[in-house]
């Protein structure tokens, strides 16, 4: 490392870990204060009791326990509870809240995910009515849900969401419900009585739930469809919490397989109904609700494998440093002493690599995360527009967001061109078009959303075990500082609940084909190219031919077919859009961690805090970029060459295969036109007029049709010059940095 | 106290205490390394005080507590977010250097003008909080000359209790050798009293205190005026770290007596 090292001393690097300004910037939430100050009361929850428990071995049981249960009281009083409520109802903090709730959610998980997840699902099973409830069901439930106010004498009340059902029903497919509603009574004129029966598997927080939002379907033809019932724990009939999920993850929350048998007012569907013909029907299906309410919660999911691995740096820095501390030959100046395993190369690349996955998981996480706070208010006023302008109904509001669709490509055009070459008054006419912006957001909404929830968790928990190989034997004991084996365990049931990866590839294989998607996917592309010109040195102009690149293929197989003739680009072809699905996830992960290391540029040097160590974060954040580039340069051009031509037949050394090969009789032909021909195809793939071929590898493949396909991966190929340098620069920086004396919360 | 005390309680932020101190000398005098981009607290003497003053404030109706800190304004706004939800307290923000390298003279004068600048201030209420020390200098010298600035005799320092009596007198336990306490009453306010740990548990988080502080403490940090306090003229001969000795063994059941015995026999070598 020694040459390295004397690059390295020419520019400033990394001073200190990042601490909170620097994050407050890169997350963009420098200018709120109220969020700043959540994050600070969650943290001290996080290191101090919930740590506490960990370390005391809670998790040893995934028995609900008392101590565990003081968790509860813990998040109460720090607000956590709380934050998800809006003022009216009880709440402290206005507004959307998707940041707010990721910043909650990573905090927590920097110690323990399972106490994220006890947090968030009390939200999960209050997001329904959140969400779609009626204004009735919202005052009914959220302000009970608030924890008691010193003097107040009741019972909080707490919320799980039932969805996953018993094998052989719910999981992925969530189309299936066995969970069902049958009408109990329905005497003239007065609300119809529902009998509910629902069995749930795995369903968080039911040890304590007072209230389940359940997915059920109809079993009787005077009720249309399927739905999501309120039930209460004091409903008639049987509330029987069930047996506790024997879950190795996750300890510090509570999991059971509850089974439901109550009988609920109609008034408890969520979201209301109507009745028609003497029918009763839900005005939302159990699959509308489920789809508002997930579309929030992966993102909150996503942040919390992001949290482990930044949180896995310093307890990783300090145990390669001090690894030969302490022996007899020990001399406090040797490099041994000082360095420690950080003396070799593949040890510092290595948490350079998990630390740059974490860096881009939560550039990515937070970056959906805000993203859904500007959806929130538009998706309002959204509904809005519609109302007033009474378009109603499934058919009527398609068509019109049909053609909404059209103006909001056009907006986003627009919006790419500078202000003096675009049309000034369409411009604004479109901004000002609340359908198209509602548009605009949710095409990259629908696409950020489980692009964060697959591949913070799905290469998050891949990178959370090379984070604890990084700790030799120790990784795997219950000494190990920063709990890394618990962290690395937990992140697979994070790729698995609400939705398994599986899930996240298809909505993915669906949303990012929206035009309008595709459309500002082009220009992210440009505006890549155009941060690599200004800032050669992050690598943007390979991530910008990498997204080139992914663009090319997903047109071209929308349109190609496999070597028998069949379709590449359908539903069923999970070989092909899967990874493509993956593939763009690598993509906005880069691109996000890219905009937030401009940002720290940016802003960074206006805070008095960082004014001495500035200039080493931007350089180290520039290095990390192109290092992550690096990597998903290499992943995307796999799959893409992967899918591209692999699903073309491989020649075979016979005539009809062979279009590509020369056939004797053409060589000689040829010959006579261009003299010399036959002696240059000599080794090439010659078909002689008895068969016979070269002896060699093999017929080499046709790229026709490719070319383009081939300048751009070999421009993008290119384009990763310098990225092993910059790696070697931000391991380089790992053996500097200054770490605390002790982690922040107990092992 | 019929209307109430007015608690002003003075403290400055410390690096936070896990982290790695390393003494350095820097453009305008010795420093600590990266001591900017390092997290800070609010120092744990006056983190006590604001505590107590808060508990005060609270029996006693009408009572106000007010923080005021010399800082480096954007690092104070970092550490308020961590105490803002503890009690309710009105952020008065000074500008300027927090290290425990800066004049305590100096340091006193600003805190004493800030205090004398508080609007409707009213000395015959008013009660001046502090740490008897600080975790970056551990002199105790600054609450002493605040006192004196503001013309306040009765001073306390070593802290542990304060019981407030309906006529406005109290009675107050300071720190004595021995593991001991001093007990005096004062007649009443003004008074400064310099804490020790006092013997409250931290506050539990309320976020909607913290939403009320954090109306007052934006418009306070931008308000911050810049303090003239620092090292200036001062020079240092040599600065070092104390030394930290661990010796630590881990034996179950051992008498109390045992213990002290021991740790005698370790003191004198
Ligand atoms: C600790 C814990 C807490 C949970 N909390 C809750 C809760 O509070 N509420 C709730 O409702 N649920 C909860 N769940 C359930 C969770 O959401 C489901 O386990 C998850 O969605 C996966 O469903 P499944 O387990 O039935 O897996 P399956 O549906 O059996 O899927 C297994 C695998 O099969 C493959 N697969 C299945 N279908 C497809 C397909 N269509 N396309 C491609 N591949 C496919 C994929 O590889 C997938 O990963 C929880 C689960 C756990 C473990």
């Amino acid at each position: 490392m020694e040459k390295t090292a004397e690059r390295t001393a020419e520019k400033p690097t990394l001073r200190t870990l990042p601490g909170d300004d620097v994050r407050q910037i890169m997350w963009r939430f420098a200018d709120r204060f109220d969020l700043q100050m959540v994050a600070q009361s969650v943290r001290a929850v996080a290191r101090g009791p919930v740590a506490q428990l960990v370390a005391n071995g809670a998790r040893n049981t995934h028995e609900w326990t008392p101590e565990k249960n003081t968790l509860l009281e813990a998040f109460d009083q720090a607000g956590i509870t709380a934050a998800f409520m809006e003022p009216e109802e009880g709440g402290y903090i206005a507004g959307p809240k998707n940041l707010l709730l990721a910043l909650i959610a990573f905090e927590l998980a920097w110690v323990d995910a399972g106490a994220a997840t006890s947090s968030l699902a009390g939200n999960l099973g209050l997001s329904p009515i959140h969400e779609c409830g009626t204004p009735e069901q919202k005052a009914t439930y959220m302000p009970r849900c608030i924890p008691a106010q010193p003097g107040e004498d009741r019972k909080t009340m707490r919320a799980a969401f039932a969805l996953t059902e018993p094998i052989p029903f719910v999981g992925v497919d969530t189309g299936v419900l066995a969970g069902k509603v049958r009408v109990s009574e329905w005497k003239e004129g007065e609300e119809p009585i529902l009998h509910v029966e629902k069995r749930g598997r795995f369903i968080t927080g039911m040890d304590f739930a007072s209230i389940v939002t359940a997915a059920v379907d109809s079993d009787d033809e005077r009720i249309k469809g399927s739905c999501l019932v309120i039930l209460e724990e004091d409903d008639e009939g049987t509330w029987d919490r069930g047996a506790a999920t024997m879950k190795m993850v996750h300890q510090l929350s509570s999991t059971r397989d509850p089974v439901f048998n109550l009988k609920v007012p109609a008034s408890r569907i969520v979201g209301g109904y109507t009745v028609k013909d003497g029918k009763i029907i839900p005005n939302l299906s159990h699959s509308e609700v489920i789809e508002s309410v997930f579309r929030r919660t992966r993102v909150t999911v996503g942040l919390m494998t992001a949290a482990k691995l930044l949180s896995a740096v310093e307890p990783v820095i300090r145990y390669q440093r001090q690894r030969f501390r302490g022996g007899a030959a020990d001399n406090p100046e040797s490099p041994r002493y000082q360095l420690g395993i950080q003396m070799k190369e593949d040890a510092l690349h290595r948490l350079v690599d998990v630390w740059v996955a974490g860096e881009a998981a939560a550039s990515l996480g937070f970056a959906a995360a805000r993203l859904f706070d500007e959806f929130d208010p538009m998706e309002k006023l959204k509904d809005q527009v519609l109302r007033e302008r009474g378009i109603e109904g499934r058919r009527a509001i398609l068509k019109t967001m049909k053609k909404a669709e059209k103006l909001a490509v056009e907006y986003v055009q627009l919006a790419a061109k500078p202000e003096s070459e675009r049309d000034a008054a369409r411009y604004e006419e479109l901004k000002a078009d609340v359908l198209v912006q509602y548009l605009v957001l949710e095409s990259a909404a629908n696409v950020y959303c489980p692009a964060c929830k697959l591949w913070n968790t799905g290469h998050g928990a891949d990178m959370m075990r090379q984070a604890v190989s990084l700790m030799g034997g120790y990784g795997i004991t219950e000494d190990c500082p920063g709990f890394l084996f618990h962290k690395w365990m937990d992140a697979q049931l994070e790729a698995t609940y609400e939705g398994p990866e599986a899930v996240q590839r298809r909505q993915l294989s669906v949303t990012m084909l929206s035009p309008l998607f595709l459309e500002q996917f082009r220009i992210w592309t440009r505006e890549m190219r155009a941060i690599s010109n200004l800032r050669p040195l992050t690598g943007a102009c390979a991530l910008a031919t990498a997204m080139e690149l992914w663009m090319w293929s997903v047109q071209h197989l929308q349109e190609a077919k496999d070597a028998d003739g069949n379709k590449l680009y359908n539903s069923a072809r999970h070989g092909v859009t899967f990874p493509l699905a993956d593939a763009l996830s690598w993509l906005l992960a880069s691109r996000s961690l890219v905009l937030d290391a401009l940002e720290l540029e940016a802003r960074g040097p206006e805070n008095p805090n960082l004014a001495e160590g500035i200039e080493g974060l931007v350089n180290f954040y520039r290095d990390m970029c192109h290092t992550h580039i690096g990597e998903t340069v290499g992943v995307v051009g796999k799959i893409c060459t992967e899918l591209v031509v692999g699903y073309n037949r491989h020649p075979e050394w016979k005539r009809e295969d062979c279009t590509t090969c020369y056939c004797q009789q053409e060589v000689d032909n040829l010959e006579s036109i261009i003299p010399g021909l036959a002696a240059s195809v000599v080794g090439a793939d010659v078909i002689g007029d008895d068969d016979s071929h070269p002896v060699k590898a093999g017929p080499c493949a046709s790229f026709r049709g490719m070319e383009r396909f081939a300048r751009i991966r070999q421009r993008m190929d290119g384009c990763l010059t310098g990225c092993r340098i910059a790696k070697d620069r931000a391991a380089q920086a790992l053996t500097e940095v200054m770490i605390p004396e002790a982690l922040d919360y107990p092992q | 106290m019929t209307g109430g005390f007015q608690i002003v309680v003075c403290g400055g932020i410390v690096p936070n205490p896990l982290q790695t101190l390393e003494p350095i000398t820097g453009p305008s005098g010795p420093a600590l390394k990266n001591e900017a981009m390092l997290p800070a607290v609010l120092d744990p003497w006056a983190w006590h005080a604001l505590f107590e003053a808060a508990n005060l404030a609270k029996q006693n109706p009408g009572s106000k507590v007010w923080l005021v800190a010399l800082a480096p304004k954007a690092k104070l706004q970092q550490v308020v977010m961590t105490i803002a939800q503890k009690v309710p307290f009105e952020l008065i923000a000074i500008d300027g250097p927090a290290s425990g390298f800066a004049e305590s003279a100096d340091v006193a004068e600003e805190l004493a003008a800030a205090i004398e600048a508080i609007p409707g201030l009213d000395k015959s209420k008013l009660l001046v909080f502090g740490g008897w020390e600080s975790a970056s200098r551990g002199a105790g010298t600054t609450m002493q000359m605040v006192g004196e600035k503001l013309g306040i005799v009765d001073q306390f320092q070593g802290v542990d209790e304060l019981k407030a009596a309906p006529d406005g007198s109290f009675e107050v336990l300071e720190r004595i050798e021995g593991g001991r306490h001093q007990v005096s009453t004062c007649a009443g306010a003004p008074a400064l009293l310099g804490w020790a740990t006092g013997n409250l548990p931290e506050p539990p988080n309320n976020p909607q205190v913290g939403m009320a502080n954090m109306r007052g403490v934006m418009p306070a940090l931008q308000k911050a005026k810049p303090a003239k306090a620092g090292a200036n003229g001062a020079t240092y001969a040599s600065v070092a770290l104390p030394q930290q000795r661990r010796a630590t063994r881990i034996v179950k059941d051992t008498p109390v007596e045992e213990i002290a015995r021991e740790i005698a026999a370790w003191i004198k070598g």
